[in-house]
């Protein structure tokens, strides 16, 4: 059997594992979920192993007739991008496990459920990045919004149940936009080719350019809501805050890149044309959302929050790297992809540790940790660190590759962006300064440190983080071919460098 | 000297079984003692429904449009059509025979002493066993019928058994009294709109045969008024019964009052004839003239889309939501009328099979969750049913999604399917108020599952039944082949594609 198909499919099997496990037994479901995720993460990385760089076509590609009817074919393959966005959901899975182990104690089904959930979810995360036939990429857009939606509602605190529906209906609706756009498509590679899924086909279909435009865009907002940009962008802070750490960290780390992997695989792969039409209107959002969100970040009091609007300021990032169509940015924000999800992990696995210690999410509340709790403390800001793109941790690469990549067709945009690192420093730095550092204020002297199995938990991501900043060549390596080759046959290529005058 | 019409019986044998299923059920009113009723009229209804289903399969391949003189025309469609409702009506009639949902003495006065006594001593009311295969028979007969006479026939033959079944209800019999009665009425008015209709049509082409009106149509260029007329006033009646907005006023009271098996049947079943009907009576009897037709269903269609997702998410009472929401999938099945083509057709012989298993299983839960004074209906008191029955909560929660359109379900591949056929037919504007009403109508499907999962109980009153090994049956073959079709929906997608052919 094919080894991505394997991986695919290894979370459901352990999800039937659970299933038949005594509800009671909290601790061996547990135990049992994290296993199975690690040595999921171990396998995958058999996938790495087992890539070849040189070629830029889909690998451990497999394709079985499913919906004959309609020419839908199971069909998976994996490039760069995919198989990066893979590693980093598996490897992001068994860490939340470890670090959220007490997180479904108190919830609304017990820790059975929870497990459950989170391993269906992991299956369809894979199934997200795999799949090479459009439809099948939508039934897993689309199914993994149920075990978010009850992740949230189920386990999450606050006004979770408000939160989730907003998050459902939010997605649901740019999801049947997006239908209305692949119907489209399949009509008319129907009356051009044969009726088809195939990505590889579409993509040589020949449409008109209104028709061309209105596809584009039911599948760019469908994008833009999941990866959230300015305006698509109020049910993500809401999410963040009413979820668990855990599920925070696979809503923003992972889910959310399926936006942005979107445009990449889909918008500019299917659209160009249409790409190249709508790229000004998208370059001047993604600047009003890397402002937007640092400026709404600036202003958070509760840490959630806070995390939530740093990740549309990112997503800003991404999205202008993404549609800036030069190799360099394309690079850049594939790779930034990875490092956002690492180091959001980091940020709100730890805030959630906080939280949890303090009983409260309002920055003010906390003060002083540095001298309490100075592990967690020193990781929080490396963390922080990581998300202001410090030079030396990982964001930094990806901001900068993102940076100079659309500089050099839209230098304005860039320009204005860069101001988004300036405010990237007020909003992590001031955070920062109230809850770690002066004098300990009341209510938090007898906070613990971080366990061991904390540390062991979160040890993995702050050693990506830093490995990835001072060499990110083996993943850069493995993004690269890709994201070229889909600026290449996009049509467009790298501007040559201008020699100032 | 007359001839005797020569009949092919093979052909008519699935319906003329169930007739006499029905006749004998009659009968057996007539003869059999009151202790053995109910088991005698069960076995006799399974058995009649069952058979007519194996000679239906057994003819499978076959088609004739002279096995009944012409008034009846047997093809690829019908047969599926007809194959679909004996399907629906047997896991339809496992929940009907659940008695304890119907009135134990239908004559006697709501509340009476007469009632409470018949109550008390077990009497039941088994007569709905043959007015239910009498349904069934005008149902099968409905979508085959070649001519307007016979499709009329048909279309009373199927809703007076319906009129009286839907005031039978045990609990809350003024309700369900008033809204037989406002069924009737409404359906008394739409059948003189139907004969209306079919008098212009006449009248402009002196025939009566759904091909021969074709050909006169396609003959007559100049009468365009009349041809208009005929179909505006054939569709109201048409459009009647499968709730289309405007015509869809009866439905949520009727939802509501009627037996809760009994609302599951009538929506399953009444829209799998009514749809096969009105795709027969579209794709041959009018195609020729669609440019006529054709803005008038898609605004219809429009309308009842909208019409049904947006006052869904006013209701709180989840028959009338599901009435709303049966409205709503009118509009999208109307998509594939007005698309015209061999896909639309297969794709709605899909809907309407996996659009009816959902429904009946839907139907079947909702009959299970009772309190002291009978079913609950009202949404306030299936707050935190998740927590204290997960299996039923997490059962009909998978059928709301079903019935939301979310991948991985029945539903799904349904819309699919005919929206796919939409977009190809050039109705993409349809395809696009489809599509915005799903993402209307997604509020309120999860509004309830919120309900279930997220709140907590609040009153102890509400529980559920432990439902008998029929009804079991009934909702587990429903909810299995839900969740089949939405994983593997091959299965019954290619033999849809291949039964998808009318004969002229």
């Amino acid at each position: 059997m094919n080894l991505l198909t394997t991986i695919g499919f290894l979370p459901l099997i352990a999800a039937l594992v659970i299933a038949f496990l005594p509800k009671t037994n909290q601790e061996l479901i547990k135990k049992v979920a994290f296993v199975a995720t690690t040595l999921i993460a171990l396998a995958s990385l058999l996938l790495a192993t087992g890539f070849d760089r040189a070629q830029t076509g889909f690998q451990f590609t497999q394709s079985t007739s499913w919906i004959s009817a309609f020419n839908i074919n199971y069909a998976v393959g994996i490039d760069g991008i995919s198989l990066a966005l893979i590693l980093l959901s598996t490897i992001l899975v068994p860490i939340v496990i470890l670090a959220t182990w007490h997180e479904s104690d108190v919830g609304r089904w017990g820790s059975k459920v929870f497990y459950i959930l989170i391993l269906v979810l992991e299956t369809m995360m894979i199934g997200v990045f795999a799949a090479t036939d459009l439809f099948l990429f939508y039934v897993f857009f689309e199914a993994m919004l149920i075990p978010i939606y009850f992740l949230i509602g189920g386990y999450g605190s606050g006004e979770k149940s408000a939160a989730a529906v907003k998050f459902l209906l939010y997605s649901l609706f740019g999801g049947l936009l997006m239908l209305a756009s692949i119907i489209g498509i399949y009509v008319i590679a129907g009356n051009q080719i044969g009726a088809t899924f195939d990505l590889t086909e579409l993509a040589k279909l020949q449409i008109d350019d209104t028709t061309e435009n209105f596809l584009f865009l039911g599948f760019f907002i469908a994008f833009a809501i999941k990866a959230p940009l300015v305006p698509f962008h109020t049910w993500l802070p809401d999410a963040a805050k009413s979820a668990t750490p855990g599920t925070s960290v696979l809503l923003l780390g992972v889910l959310d890149k399926v936006g942005t992997y979107g445009m990449i695989r889909f918008c500019i792969a299917l659209f160009p044309d249409a790409s190249k039409t709508f790229t000004p209107y998208i370059i001047t959002l993604a600047v009003i959302s890397i402002l937007y969100g640092a400026f709404m970040a600036i202003g958070q009091r509760d840490i959630k929050g806070l995390i939530a609007f740093t990740s549309i300021s990112h997503f800003g990032f991404i999205t202008m790297g993404i549609f800036a169509m030069t190799s360099q940015a394309m690079s850049g924000a594939t790779l930034y992809m990875v490092n956002h999800g690492f180091s959001t992990a980091a940020l709100f696995l730890i805030a959630g540790w906080m939280i949890k210690r303090r009983g409260s999410s309002t920055i003010a509340d906390f003060g002083g940790l540095q001298r309490v709790t100075p592990v967690m403390a020193w990781l929080f800001f490396i963390a922080g660190m990581s998300s202001l793109a410090l030079p030396g941790l990982s964001s930094f690469v990806s901001e900068f590759l993102v940076l100079v990549g659309t500089y050099t067709r839209y230098p304005v945009a860039a320009i204005i962006g860069t101001f988004g690192i300036v405010l990237a420093a007020l909003y992590i730095l001031i955070p920062i300064q109230k809850t770690l550092h002066g004098p300990t204020t009341p209510g938090n002297e007898g906070m613990a440190d971080l366990s061991l199995r904390e540390k062991l938990a979160i040890a993995p991501v702050i050693a990506v983080i830093i490995a990835m900043g001072f060499y990110p060549k083996p993943v850069l390596d493995l993004i690269n071919p890709s994201a070229e080759k889909v600026v290449v046959t996009a049509g467009f290529t790298d501007p040559a460098a201008k020699v100032g005058k | 000297m007359l001839t005797a019409p020569s009949l092919i019986y093979s052909l008519l044998a699935p319906m003329l079984i169930v007739l006499a299923g029905a006749v004998i059920g009659v009968l057996v009113e007539a003869f059999v003692g009151r202790a053995h009723r109910a088991a005698i009229q069960l076995t006799l209804s399974l058995g009649a429904l069952s058979l007519a289903l194996i000679q239906l399969w057994r003819i499978r391949d076959q088609f004739s449009t002279t096995a009944a003189v012409g008034s009846v025309v047997i093809d690829r469609a019908g047969i599926f059509l007809q194959g679909t409702i004996l399907i629906l009506s047997i896991v339809a009639l496992l929940l009907v025979a659940d008695q304890d949902n119907f009135v134990s003495k239908a004559s006697a006065i709501p509340g009476s002493i007469e009632e409470a006594e018949a109550t008390k001593t077990g009497d039941q009311q088994t007569e709905i066993f043959p007015l239910f295969l009498f349904a069934v028979a005008g149902m099968m007969l409905f979508p085959v019928a070649n001519d307007l006479l016979t499709l009329f026939v048909a279309l009373e033959v199927f809703s007076l058994p319906l009129y009286l079944l839907a005031g039978l209800s045990r609990r809350r019999r003024l309700l369900s009294q008033e809204a037989a009665l406002k069924y009737f009425l409404l359906g008394a008015y739409s059948s003189a709109f139907f004969l209306f209709g079919a008098a212009f049509l006449y009248g402009l082409s002196g025939t009566l045969s759904i091909s021969g009106i074709a050909q006169a149509i396609a003959a007559s260029a100049g009468n365009d008024i009349f041809v208009l007329l005929g179909i505006i006033f054939i569709s109201v009646g048409l459009l009647f019964k499968i709730s289309a907005a405007p015509f869809h006023a009866w439905t949520p009271d009727v939802y509501q009052g009627a037996p809760t098996p009994i609302t599951g049947f009538m929506a399953a079943c009444t829209k799998v004839a009514a749809f096969g009907a009105i795709l027969r009576i579209f794709y041959v009897g009018f195609a020729g003239v669609y440019t006529e037709w054709r803005p008038m269903i898609t605004t219809i269609a429009i309308i009842t889309m909208i019409l049904g997702s947006v006052v869904a998410i006013a209701q709180r009472d989840i028959k009338r939501m599901l009435a709303y929401s049966s409205i709503a999938h009118a509009g999208f099945l109307l998509s594939g009328i007005v698309a015209l083509n061999k896909d639309a057709l297969a794709a709605s012989l899909f809907y309407l099979f996996a659009y009816g298993m959902a429904t009946i299983a839907a139907f079947g839960l909702i009959s299970l969750i009772r309190d002291s004074a009978g079913e609950v209906t009202d949404l306030n008191h299936w707050v935190g049913l998740g927590k204290r029955s997960p299996l039923i909560a997490g059962s009909f929660a998978f059928l709301l999604l079903t019935f939301a359109g979310i991948p991985l379900t029945s539903g799904f591949v349904g819309k699919f399917a005919i929206f796919s056929a939409a977009y190809q037919s050039g109705n993409i504007g349809l395809v696009v108020v489809g599509v915005l009403s799903s993402a209307i109508a997604a509020f309120f499907y999860i509004r309830v599952i919120i309900l279930m999962f997220f709140s907590d109980p609040q009153n102890d009153s509400v529980s559920i039944i432990i439902p008998t090994v029929k009804s079991r049956i009934a909702i587990s073959t429903a909810m299995v082949s839900s969740v089949v079709l939405g994983l593997a929906p091959s299965l019954l997608l290619n033999s849809a594609t291949s039964f998808a052919n009318f004969i002229k």
